[in-house]
């Protein structure tokens, strides 16, 4: 029953904020005076040609009218334009580039594997490291261990990642040959390319907010190790080993996972950089590419699918966590 | 902008004035004592002094950022001779295809960094300051919806909203303003998180009931006897802000959407030399090394600036 009432009240609240932030998002784009009808009207651009583009596109429509179809696309999908000519954008549709002929949901699921391939490995190398630094820098705390690895965490708080990915390219790439420097295979193609390549972007990616987290659970392993029950738990004569390893990280987790999950939003952010500076053609390209060409509705549909993807996987761990936690209101 | 749960320093029991005179010398005595805070405040100081003087710096190596030199190229627009191009002319060598000073552009580099660093900061510290203060003081609805939108905010895939926003703003509005102004409104929420969880604690308080059964109206509770009290964290704070947005600057020059060309920018810089990194790395290193050294500058001395107003929180070298 608790665990219903949280999921209830947490999924009202997500549809909430995924409406008002499509809406303002939307408003936002639409206002600003671009106009994707001119430039795919060709030249010469006729005012007849262009009122039938717009309408077309239905860009000749009030723009509450635009969000209310732009909506009504992502859940049944929508058809622009009537009769021989008319193109149809299969539900879930998050818009359709004139520029590219193509729906922007198909283009944005061709680039996703790319960025989930460096995203969650990242996440993955990242959350390793970083937990690990951080209780190993706790447990031996004011060691040379310790300083080292807090050192190291300032430094690598401190640079950029397209700087380490760069500097990354010249020493492993160019100068020792030991990995490509850019590219992707698909992992169904030819699983060790896959990781062949993505070896240097999970690094570079994990590097910066490894650095943070290793700060985080040094802070919150020293803070907890001072607890009554960890005295407790010494004083039952348990092994030091499974007192940091079982009681007291158990608890460092928890405001681990709470940043996680906000960091979700700038994990996305760094595949962008990352993919660029390894030249890889994920989602983070995709926008650029369409920025460069003023591709107005694969610009909304890229930002807004982002925006669903980071709240809906704050959803998740936002349940996860409720779950887990019975201190947790619903 | 990554968030930051060290919990937040304890205030002061003391009378406001007195404490403040007090703590401020407790604060100078701490940090004395820090090396790696002295260090970056040392490092954030050359940075201010370089910004500042940048004019005046390329001109005293006779260069400009702007001035195209050919002359400084082979046929393939690489640059000649050593280190990317390294002359008594050239301190650090030439941009390549345009032949530019880069000593020039990455000390006028600095100047951009810094001002819209510095902008971005204090705009977002001020709507931060009075989103927070009046939303844990008023309560209620008010404060419910506040909360929503910094989760939200807070959660937010900013960098590719700032992408797209970028590149179909009008160009009549200076790119410079809109990046602070975007920066901005990403930045105030964690500011705002902060005070906001002060001001709960502190509006129970015995000082602000007092004031309250005194008559004192809104404005005064807020201004004169909350916001003394959270300077020091505000502080604190912009301080730790200032180099997580160069960075964001940065990053999106180095995408091609942050500051337009001419105007020197690092990021701007480290994206263009991408393409130079086996034939050119020093065209990396000199803007790479300036950026990752100001970031490191004021993130020490956020740090040390954190140990020493809360010796609550284990300093990471102690």
């Amino acid at each position: 029953m608790r665990v219903l009432r949280l999921v209830s009240g947490r999924l009202f609240s997500m549809i909430i904020t995924l409406l008002v932030i499509s809406l303002i998002t939307y408003a936002v784009f639409v206002l600003l005076p671009s106009d994707p009808a001119r430039l795919s009207c060709g030249r010469p651009c006729t005012p007849e040609r262009l009122a039938d583009a717009r309408a077309f596109m239905g860009y000749d429509q009030p723009w509450a009218q635009q969000y209310v179809a732009f909506l009504g696309g992502i859940v049944t999908g929508r058809t622009f334009g009537t009769g021989a000519a008319a193109v149809h954008c299969a539900a879930p549709c998050f818009g359709y580039s004139f520029q590219l002929n193509e729906s922007v949901t198909h283009l944005i699921l061709e680039r996703i594997p790319v960025t989930f391939s460096i995203a969650v490995g990242a996440a993955v190398l990242w959350l390793i490291i970083g937990v690990g630094t951080g209780v190993v820098s706790a447990v031996r705390r004011g060691t040379t261990i310790d300083r080292a690895a807090m050192t190291f965490s300032t430094i690598g708080v401190s640079a950029p990642s397209y700087l380490v990915g760069l500097l990354g390219i010249l020493l492993f790439g160019f100068t020792l040959d030991m990995v490509p420097v850019n590219g992707y295979v698909p992992l169904t193609e030819d699983p060790v390319g896959w990781l062949w390549h993505l070896v240097l972007p999970w690094c570079v990616l994990a590097l910066t907010s490894a650095a943070v987290y290793a700060r985080l659970t040094r802070g919150q392993m020293l803070d907890v190790l001072g607890e009554d029950y960890i005295r407790t738990a010494r004083a039952k004569g348990l092994r030091e080993r499974r007192i940091v390893g079982r009681h007291a990280l158990r608890n460092v987790l928890i405001p681990v996972v709470t940043v996680f999950g906000l960091d979700l939003g700038s994990l996305l952010g760094g595949a962008v950089i990352t993919e660029r500076v390894f030249s890889m053609p994920g989602l983070g390209a995709l926008l650029l590419d369409a920025v460069g060409n003023v591709d107005l509705p694969l610009i909304i549909g890229v930002t807004l699918f982002s925006a669903f993807l980071i709240i809906l996987a704050n959803f998740v761990v936002d349940l996860v966590y409720g779950v887990l936690d019975p201190r947790v209101a619903p | 902008m990554s968030a930051d749960t060290h919990p937040a320093p304890p205030a002061p029991t003391r009378p406001p004035s007195q404490a403040r005179g007090a703590a401020a010398r407790q604060l100078w005595r701490r940090l004395s004592a820090d090396r790696w805070a002295l260090g970056g405040a040392g490092g954030v100081a050359f940075f201010l002094v370089v910004a500042a003087a940048a004019p005046l710096l390329s001109a005293i190596a006779g260069q400009d950022p702007y001035t195209y030199d050919l002359d400084a190229l082979s046929d393939s627009g690489a640059p000649k001779g050593f280190g990317g191009g390294i002359s008594a002319q050239h301190w650090f060598g030439v941009e390549p295809m345009t032949g530019r000073d880069l000593f020039a552009i990455v000390v006028h580099g600095t100047r951009t960094s810094i001002l819209i660093g510095a902008g971005a900061t204090t705009v977002s510290v001020l709507l931060g300051v009075i989103v927070g203060l009046t939303a844990g003081f008023y309560g209620g609805w008010y404060d419910r919806i506040v909360t929503r939108i910094i989760d939200v905010l807070l959660g937010f895939p900013y960098l590719v909203f700032v992408i797209a926003l970028g590149a179909i703003a009008p160009t009549s509005l200076p790119k410079p303003l809109l990046l602070v102004g975007v920066l901005a409104i990403f930045g105030w929420p964690s500011i705002a998180r902060v005070v906001r969880g002060q001001t709960l604690a502190l509006k129970r308080r015995t000082f602000v009931v007092a004031s309250t059964a005194l008559g004192a109206g809104g404005w005064h509770l807020l201004v004169r006897q909350l916001l003394p009290h959270i300077t020091a964290t505000i502080i604190v704070y912009a301080t730790i802000m200032i180099p997580s947005m160069i960075g964001a600057e940065a990053a999106l020059s180095f995408l091609g959407v942050g500051v337009p060309p001419p105007t020197p920018a690092w990021g701007r810089s480290i994206g263009d030399a991408v393409g130079w990194v086996q034939t050119d790395p020093m065209f990396l290193v000199f803007p790479g090394g300036a950026l990752f050294l100001a970031t490191l500058a004021f993130n020490l001395l956020g740090d040390g600036l954190r140990d020493a107003l809360d010796p609550k929180t284990r300093g990471l070298r102690r």
